[in-house]
């Protein structure tokens, strides 16, 4: 990919080759000016610098990401998910006025109103299509994946997902448990009947859906999808996730089997459950390797969400969470890749599991939310970046003097010796403007000195 | 009473559903008085509780012995038909708020209100006041229980219980919030009575309030 000889390469070479293409891919960014390519080239430093542990030049500030450019703009969120024109440009007026040291991006969060539509997606509520106008979207939890089905995942993930569990979480793609599994097919004579399926109408319908679905993703890219690489010509501020990733016990527990259907499945399918999370391990690596191998940027992001405090106990966590995500995590790395773990919530009672020593030093980002940071330091410091957590309700109630406050304080407590991103510890899908930038500019002051 | 069903009790409250079913089947079959076997399941879930509250056992034992006490229900209730009911402490009016459509925190709530001896209204998720109010007239439910995971469910509530008083149902019916963004400042933002920081508090906070605890 990187290189001719990648397969021979070792993993610290590979990430020593990601990070040279990293930095080599300013060749492909139209820069509006010198100062915008100067910026980027040290920002860019900052990163590397913070994930191999060693004292940037200054605390890079990082966005999480979130509606909070709608709200800046006066738009609603209905807007942001049916209007791409307004989105696009609520998110570059943010990202004129919030100085960051990354893009406040649009992927992820700008989410494409329209394809949901087209598809008829039946796993979450948007808004005007069962939330608020102005209510982000939100889970409709099912057992969109059955209790009795763990043996056809484990059998064949691909052919589970296509036959059983797109056609339920898409209305529109119903029609694609129809067709046999694409392994059926081995070698001429390829029979008639594996192809029949193709002709039937509701087949064919779901195809010219397919189509129109893939038109309404070209009009996103088209539009919010080209805002990071705007931001990155304009201001010099890198894009941080070039992958994404998830563990399996979260693909599992987020939307296959739901919050409580993993739950009782830890109890009641132990076994199956464990060997279904298995199985994901090298399709969940390969797909943040291929995320990343398109996009040139090292930094794979996972979100975390069912191993937070109180939602298994440490020994559950051990046992059914851990292990697999760091499979992935190891996966990664011998990828040469760098792993952005976002631990939503708490993480007090995970820092001695996720203290590892199988893990090589300096190839993550845990970013904290609720987590006390002086305890992540003690646990991590000197073998994982870390990063967080100016709280969300700070930035939503507070002062910008509260904020200001807060930031000078975290970077006294764990910024001294290096390996520390700022960031917000939540997706801030609201927060007051003044605090915001309260942050940015308490962590440019403070982050300098340390 | 309750030693003679401590292996039930025990089984309950080590999460061993199969154990659990096999000696409630048995002991109906022996002729065991069914409310005792209730009594040993509402024991075990007190056990648990108390686990829950110190950080012992955490959300899924929640869900898993709320699962068995169901099943243990489900097998005592027909042996109860024609017999005394077990004593209940009132009715509880529930609902995630509108805005909200989260499910799960309520419904660890709502099992454990029934497991403690409450009867449980559920109304649902995205339940609007209107809807909290027509049933707490219907029902004359002396306690009403708003849950909410969003921020967003703050605002809700506090539009539910001004609601609530407008309708003048404050003076008959107790208003609890609960979920992950409540605390002591969002009640009184929300000018709730009370607030309950996860199930076990909201079964405690109920208990209270009907004279059970």
């Amino acid at each position: 990919m990187f290189t001719d000889n990648w397969n021979e390469l070792t993993p610290e070479q590979r990430y020593e080759a990601r990070m040279q293409a990293w930095f080599a891919s300013e060749a492909n960014i139209d820069f509006v000016s010198d100062e915008a390519r100067n910026a980027w080239r040290e920002r860019m430093q900052m990163l590397r610098d913070a994930i191999e542990l060693k004292k940037p030049k200054r605390v890079p500030v990082l966005p999480t990401g979130g509606l909070l450019p709608a709200r800046y703009a006066g738009i609603t969120a209905r807007e942001v998910y049916y209007d791409y024109d307004k989105a696009a440009q609520a998110w570059l007026k943010f990202n004129a006025d919030f100085d960051f040291d990354a893009a406040f991006s649009t992927f992820a969060v700008v989410f494409p109103g329209d394809l949901y539509n087209i598809l008829d997606l039946k796993l979450i509520s948007w808004p005007g299509h069962g939330t608020g106008d102005d209510v982000h979207f939100q889970y409709n939890e099912r057992e969109w994946m059955h209790a009795d089905e763990y043996d056809l995942l484990i059998n064949d993930p691909s052919n589970f997902w296509q036959r059983y569990y797109l056609p339920r979480i898409f209305g529109a793609l119903e029609p694609l448990s129809i067709p046999d599994p694409a392994t059926d097919i081995w070698e001429p004579p390829i029979n008639p009947p594996t192809f029949f399926p193709f002709s039937l109408e509701p087949v064919q319908q779901m195809l010219q859906t397919l189509a129109k679905a893939g038109e309404a993703a070209a009009r996103w890219m088209a539009g919010p999808g080209t805002v990071d690489l705007q931001v990155m010509a304009k201001y010099g501020r890198p894009a941080t996730f070039g992958g994404a990733a998830k563990a399996p016990y979260d693909i599992l527990g987020d939307t296959l089997r739901g919050t409580r259907g993993i739950m009782l499945d830890k109890f009641r399918q132990p076994d199956k459950l464990l060997a279904a999370m298995e199985r994901l391990v090298p399709i969940v690596v390969d797909q943040g390797r291929r995320g990343s191998d398109m996009t040139k940027c090292p930094i794979v992001f996972i979100p975390l969400h069912k191993g937070a405090d109180g939602f298994l106990s440490d020994a559950d966590f051990r046992k059914f969470y851990w292990p697999t995500l760091k499979a992935v995590i190891l996966g990664l790395i011998n990828e040469g890749l760098v792993v952005w773990l976002f631990a939503e919530g708490g993480y007090n009672s995970r820092l001695e599991a996720i203290h590892d020593p199988d893990i090589p030093a300096g190839r993550l980002i845990w970013v904290f939310d609720t987590t006390d940071m002086k305890e992540a330091k003690r646990h991590l410091g000197g073998y994982q970046c870390i990063a967080g957590n100016v709280p969300g309700s700070l930035l939503i109630t507070g002062t910008p003097e509260e904020v200001d406050a807060y930031v000078k304080q975290l970077i006294n407590d764990v910024a001294g010796d290096g390996g520390f991103l700022l960031t917000p510890g939540v997706v801030t899908n609201e927060a007051k403007p003044e605090c915001m930038q309260a942050m940015i500019a308490a962590g440019k002051k403070y982050g300098a000195a340390v | 009473m309750s030693e003679q069903q401590q292996d039930l009790v025990s089984a309950i409250v080590e999460l061993r559903e199969a154990d659990a079913a096999q000696l409630v089947d048995e002991r109906l079959a022996a002729g065991v008085d069914p409310l005792a076997l209730i009594a040993a399941g509402q024991e075990a879930m007190d056990i648990i509780g108390k686990q829950f509250a110190e950080g012992v056992v955490f959300i899924p034992e929640l869900i898993m012995a709320g699962e068995i006490m169901k099943s243990l229900s489900a097998k005592v209730t027909p042996y109860l038909a024609d017999q005394r009911s077990a004593k209940r402490l009132g009715t509880v009016v529930l609902g995630t708020v509108q805005g909200d459509i989260h499910d799960i925190g309520k419904g660890i709530v709502a099992t454990m209100l029934d497991i403690a001896g409450f009867d449980v209204i559920d109304l649902g998720v995205d339940v609007p006041a209107e809807k909290f109010i027509a049933t707490l007239r219907d029902s004359h439910a002396p306690i009403v229980g708003l849950s909410g995971l969003l921020t967003v469910a703050i605002d809700s509530m506090k539009a539910t219980v001004a609601a609530i008083g407008e309708a003048g149902l404050r003076a008959t019916a107790k208003i609890m919030i609960g979920g992950a963004p409540i605390n002591e400042q969002v009640r009184a933002y929300t000018n709730a009575d009370g607030w309950a920081k996860d199930a076990v508090a909201a079964v405690d906070l109920a208990k209270s309030w009907v004279g059970g605890a």
